[in-house]
Formats: structure tokens, sequence, C-alpha cells
């Protein structure tokens, strides 16, 4: 028999059809929805008298508008407050399996939400409008972004219209160093292969470091294969996966979760498949990173310097070299733990989950942000995560240390909300895109892990956080 | 779907590489639930001096000259030149539609990022993928002949100067050329196999009943 990939393993088991040139017509598990992405995908089925195939496939929330204090007081932004409204009439029309509205108890970002949940489960194949969607690989399924017109195709038929793409193999061997995390192997794999060079490939990333993280870990890796390019990004079922998921709420129970078990565990890729691309990185050579530019791509670690255009020789890197210096503000050859910031994000579907803000309370514990530091804040991945902070009193380390501690959304990873960066502004932050714009227009953003964010805010500018302890 | 067949069009070049969608249409926008109106804030930051709101009258806000969009000679153009990972980040369908309603019927690159380049598909928009070497010429050529033009014609899989002088063939797809040669509503196409759905999905779920 042909040794198999966990892709071809997902991919074969959901085709519904495939015609001559390849176009694979792809059985959809899982769709979930949110604000953005999907009014004009329902006002499509209206128009066309279409009906949705099967509401019991979808899980909702409103995540990207949503404030993330003075819940009391509603919406204010009027355009934010229609597209939730208009998310709130369409599910509430057609129906989903779960819904969570804005001030739910369980509502959150929609890759924090699904997972903790047990909407996503090993084996499924799983579709959202927004590109994040590759999250949910953590759990051995095929999770990618899709666009509103393929929202609307997954609505009306439950499947989806694609080409399969090639396989990578991403294997991190060895132990991760101590001080540094699974955003860190992401920005590391990125730095590598470039923010293009998963494009066309679903990334499977295993190895000895991949193994070693726990679920919220490898959904962080898995969160940013968009990030290199690749829509989806998977890591094989093992105890570690199954143990997360038993329990959660939508989860199988029983006689059912035994069978389920029984076949997740086939979920891995067999000795000797092939992948079109193999990379293998060494987790003992991992520093702390951080990024420098307006691309993902653009990092570093915290002993690293800002690159110098000069000694770049190919004339199209060197000139995004000097635009994102010249829109970073910064100098050739600055080292990192040199730049100040004016701002701190915890938080966004890559780092928001009850172990991100562990791993950033350690460090603020007994410890108070800089005067510099116009503003720290915190804001939890859903209502549960929140729940859970509280319970530990990570809240209360937090608020201590002068952070402020919010309600739960995408918030200033995209600033579609009110928490947004100013003009010239620079953020430490925890989020997955650096790019020009993207957290408030003229804001800097440099890419960290929740404990490199956390040292950043209490020293005032980027710190090795190997060295605090 | 707007079909796509034949369009000769001038061109305008973007001359960056990595492209991305939060550039190409910033987030304030998307919280229009339209499809359309998209297109006077395609490139926001870039192509305006001030800060743009949604509502806002675009046509009196002050222009950014050094914008290449912003120069006379590109006004009116329908192909849009740009370099390496034309697309990347965000999945938002904004960004076609942008690009869709400012004009632009097709863009070519030497590469595209993946959910973009699917999107474009879905809105009568062609993205044609060159070779690097073949991209590096029509920039040269594009900023060195005001008013330069291209062909492309789909069907025959062309990228052409009227003249001939320059020519180039692209792949694409089969069935995506045969959706956006026709216009075809591909929700339309896909419910023809609703049985062939329907018997998948009952196997499907029968076999695995924790999914349902």
């Amino acid at each position: 028999m042909t040794a198999l990939t966990l892709y071809d393993k997902l991919w074969e088991s959901h085709v519904v059809r495939t015609e001559s040139d390849g176009t694979t017509l792809l059985y959809v598990d899982r769709h979930f929805v949110h604000e953005v992405t999907s009014p004009q995908a329902y006002e499509g089925l209206k128009l066309a008298g279409r009906k949705p195939w099967r509401t019991d496939s979808i899980v909702a929330t409103a995540d990207h508008n949503t404030p993330t204090q003075h819940w009391d007081q509603g919406i204010a932004d009027p355009t934010s407050r229609v597209q939730v409204d208009a998310l709130d009439r369409n599910l509430r029309e057609h129906g989903a399996k779960a819904y969570f509205p804005f001030r739910d108890a369980r509502q959150g970002i929609v890759h924090v939400i699904g997972p903790e949940n047990g909407a996503t489960l090993p084996g499924m194949t799983v579709v959202c409008g927004d590109s994040h969607t590759s999250t949910h690989g953590a759990f051995g399924c095929l999770a990618f972004g899709i666009g509103t017109s393929e929202v609307e195709h997954v609505l009306a038929t439950q499947c989806l219209l694609t080409a399969k793409s090639k396989a990578m193999s991403v294997s991190v061997e060895g132990a991760l160093p101590f001080g540094c995390t699974a955003k860190d192997i992401a920005l590391a794999v990125i730095g590598k292969i470039g923010i293009a060079g998963g494009t066309g490939h679903a990334i499977e990333f295993g190895g000895a470091a991949i193994r070693a993280l726990s679920m919220e870990g490898r959904m962080t890796v898995c969160n940013m294969s968009i990030e290199a390019g690749a829509r989806a990004g998977m890591v094989a079922v093992d105890e570690t996966t199954i143990s997360y998921l038993e329990g959660r709420p939508f989860a199988p129970k029983g006689e059912l979760w035994k069978r389920a078990v029984e076949y997740w565990r086939t979920l891995r890729s067999d000795a000797g498949a092939r992948f079109d691309r193999v990379i293998t990185l060494d987790a003992t050579s991992i520093a702390p990173q951080v990024t420098w530019g307006t691309s993902p791509e653009m990092v570093t670690t915290i002993e690293g310097r800002v690159p110098d255009p000069d000694r770049e020789k190919d004339p199209l890197v060197r000139e995004g070299i000097e635009r994102a210096l010249t829109y970073m503000g910064l100098e050739p050859n600055t080292a990192m733990m040199d730049i100040r910031i004016d701002k701190v994000f915890i938080g966004s579907c890559t780092n928001s989950r009850i172990e991100d803000l562990r791993a950033a309370a350690k460090i603020v514990s007994g410890r108070r942000k800089a005067d510099n530091v116009k503003l720290a804040l915190v804001v939890p991945g859903s209502g549960q995560v929140k729940r859970q902070a509280e319970r530990e009193g990570l809240d209360r380390i937090f608020t201590a240390a002068g952070f402020e501690w919010r309600e739960p959304g995408c918030s200033m990873c995209l600033g579609m909300n009110d928490d947004r960066l100013g003009p010239g502004e620079r953020c430490a932050s925890t989020s997955n895109r650096n790019f020009e714009g993207r957290q408030g227009p003229g804001g800097r953003t440099h890419l960290v892990s929740p404990a490199m964010a956390a040292a950043a805010a209490i020293a005032g500018h980027f710190v090795d956080v190997r060295r605090l302890g | 779907m707007q079909a796509f067949r034949v369009l000769t069009g001038l061109v305008a070049p973007l001359d960056r590489a990595n492209v991305d969608t939060d550039t190409i249409i910033p987030k304030q926008f998307l919280k229009s639930i339209n499809r359309s109106g998209f297109g006077p804030n395609l490139f926001d930051a870039w192509r305006y001096l001030d800060r743009g709101e949604p509502g806002t009258d675009s046509a009196s806000r002050p222009l950014n000259p050094d914008f290449v969009l912003n120069q006379p000679r590109y006004k009116g153009a329908q192909i849009l030149l740009a370099r390496r990972n034309f697309g990347c980040g965000s999945s938002r369908e904004h960004a076609p539609w942008a690009l869709g309603d400012y004009g632009f019927r097709v863009l070519i690159a030497p590469s595209f990022a993946d959910i973009f380049f699917n999107n474009c598909f879905k809105n009568g928009l062609l993205p044609v993928v060159l070779s690097t070497v073949e991209v590096d010429r029509l920039f040269h050529e594009t900023e060195a002949f005001p008013g330069f033009k291209l062909t492309v014609d789909l069907e025959r899989q062309m990228v052409a100067t009227a003249d001939g002088s320059l020519a180039y063939g692209f792949e694409v797809e089969p069935f995506r050329k045969h959706c956006l040669l026709h216009g075809l509503d591909e929700i339309g196409l896909t419910l023809t196999h609703a049985d062939e759905i329907r018997a998948f999905e009952a196997k499907h779920l029968a076999a695995k009943p924790w999914l349902s």
C-alpha cells in the first residue's frame, strides 16, 4: 500500500468528485462563521433563493468588531454595529450548531472558541472566511481560510471547489530552549522559508519540539502557517490531542468517543510518506524572536540587530528593507534590545489562550510596566479563557503591574474596534501580522511571544526574556 | 459573475513585492456589508495623504502625488502589473472587490498568494502569472512608454502588445478558465451534483457519526 501523508488522508476522505483537471469538490465538516466575511455570503444566498445545506456544521461568533471594554454600553461604532447585527439576523434566521453572540459567556475569537468547545475535531475539514483558520490544523484536521464567495459556496453546497496543494514537511527537531515558545518556532520557520515559502503547500509540522508542545502551542504554530504563505498547517494526532479534547462540550461521548479516538489515532503520516518539500529546523538553535519590519519574515533574534540594506544585493529586497525601515522609524544596525516601545498587546488568535496568559503573567508578576509604555493591553481569546485566568488570579497580576485587563475579541491585532495604535506608535505585539497600518494607520508592530511582550512592557524596550527568569 | 474573454487595456505598474491585502483595502473599510463601493478606498493609505474613514467622500480627500496610481498617465488603467506574492495575508475578498471596483480586470505578477488568487477568479478578475523576467520586461515597457497597453486573451492564454512585439503565454487551470470565460455561477454548477454530495454525506456521516 502507498504510504500516505496526513494531508493525503484528510484530503482523500473528503473528496466528493474530481474533475479531469484536478478541481475537486471537497466536503466540509465544520464551517466557522464571523461577522466580517459572512454578510455578503448570506445576502448572496438570499438573492439566489438558496438555503444553507447543513446548518449544524456552522459554529459562529462575533469577534473582529466587538469592543473590549464597556460591554454594558453595546457597540458604539455604528458601522461595526451594523455588521454584528447582520450576523445576529443571519444566524437567527438560518440557525447553527452553536452561535456565541457579542456578550455571550462563551463568545471569543473564532479560532479560540472552536477548539475550546470541542467543535474542532481531528479528521475534519474545517473552513472559515478567515486566513487564520489554519490554526485548527493543530488537531490533525484540514483547515484553511476561504473568501466570502467560498463562504457562500460552502453555505449553499457544504462543499468547496478546490485543488489539492503540495505537501510540505516542517520538522523541528530537538528540545526548545528555556525562554522560547511556539511563537518563536513559528517566526523562526517564517524567517527561514519566507512569507511565500509555503505558497501552494499544506504544511505538516512534526519533530520532537512540535510533539512536546501543548495544544495551545501547536495552535500558535499552525495559526502562523498562513504567514509563511501556506493555507493549511497541521500536526498529527497524539495523546496530547486526545486528552485535550476529552470532555469538551462538542466532543463525542461514551461509545462514540471510543470509536472516534480509534479513528483519530490513524491521523498521522505513514512511515515513508512522500512530501514535495522537506524543511528541518534545529529547535536547540532557536532564540526569542522579534520582527523589525513590515512582514513576518523580517525577523531576527533578540540578540540581533536591524539589518543594513546596503548589505543586500537583490534590489527588490533592498528596496523592501529600506521602505520597511522608513515606515518602522528604525536605523540600520540598531540593536533590537535598544528599541523602545509605546504600547504592548497581548492577545489575538495566535496568542490569547490560557497558556499564553500564564506565560505573560509569570514575567509580569511582582513587577510594573515601564512609564514610557502608555498602554499594555491584555485581551483574552474568549470568555472561557478570561474566566479561567481570573480563577487563577492572572488578571490581578496584570492590573497590579499597570496592564489593562479587557473583554475577549480580536482587538488590536487588526484594530477593527477601538483598540488601535496611533501614527508612529511602536508596539510589542503577540499577534501575527506586522503589515503597514495593520494595528492602526502609521502604527509600528513588532511581533513577539507573550513572554517577550510582557518583558518589553516591564523594561520599556525589548529585552531578552531568558535573562528575566 | 462577470465573464472575461479578451481585454485590451492600459497598464499601471505597482513596483513592490509582497503587497498584502491589508494594504489593498485597510480594515476600517471591511465593515461594509455590501460587495461594492470599495474602489475609492483601494490602497487607501498609499493613495491619500489623510486618514480614510468609511463614509467620507473620497473625491474631496488630498491625493498622494507620489503614489503611482495617482499619476495622470495611469488614469483608467485596467491591468495592474505587480511584483511577487501579490495579495498575501488576510483572506478578505474585499481586496479583489476593491481592485475590480476601481476598474482593474487583470493582474499580472510573478506570483500571487493562494487565497487571494482564488478570490480573484470568483469575481471576474483574472490573475496572470508570468515569469520574473517577463514581468521585469513589462515594468520596463510600462514605465518607458506612456499609454502602454496590453491585450489579455483568456481563451488563447496570451498577454501581448498590439503590434505583437511582445507576446507571453500563461497557464490557467481549465476549470477556472471555463468558469471565467462563461461567467458561470459556481454554486449553480456545484448544485448540479447535489445527489452526489448527498450520497457522499450520508456515507461519511454514517461512518463518522460524531461529525453530525
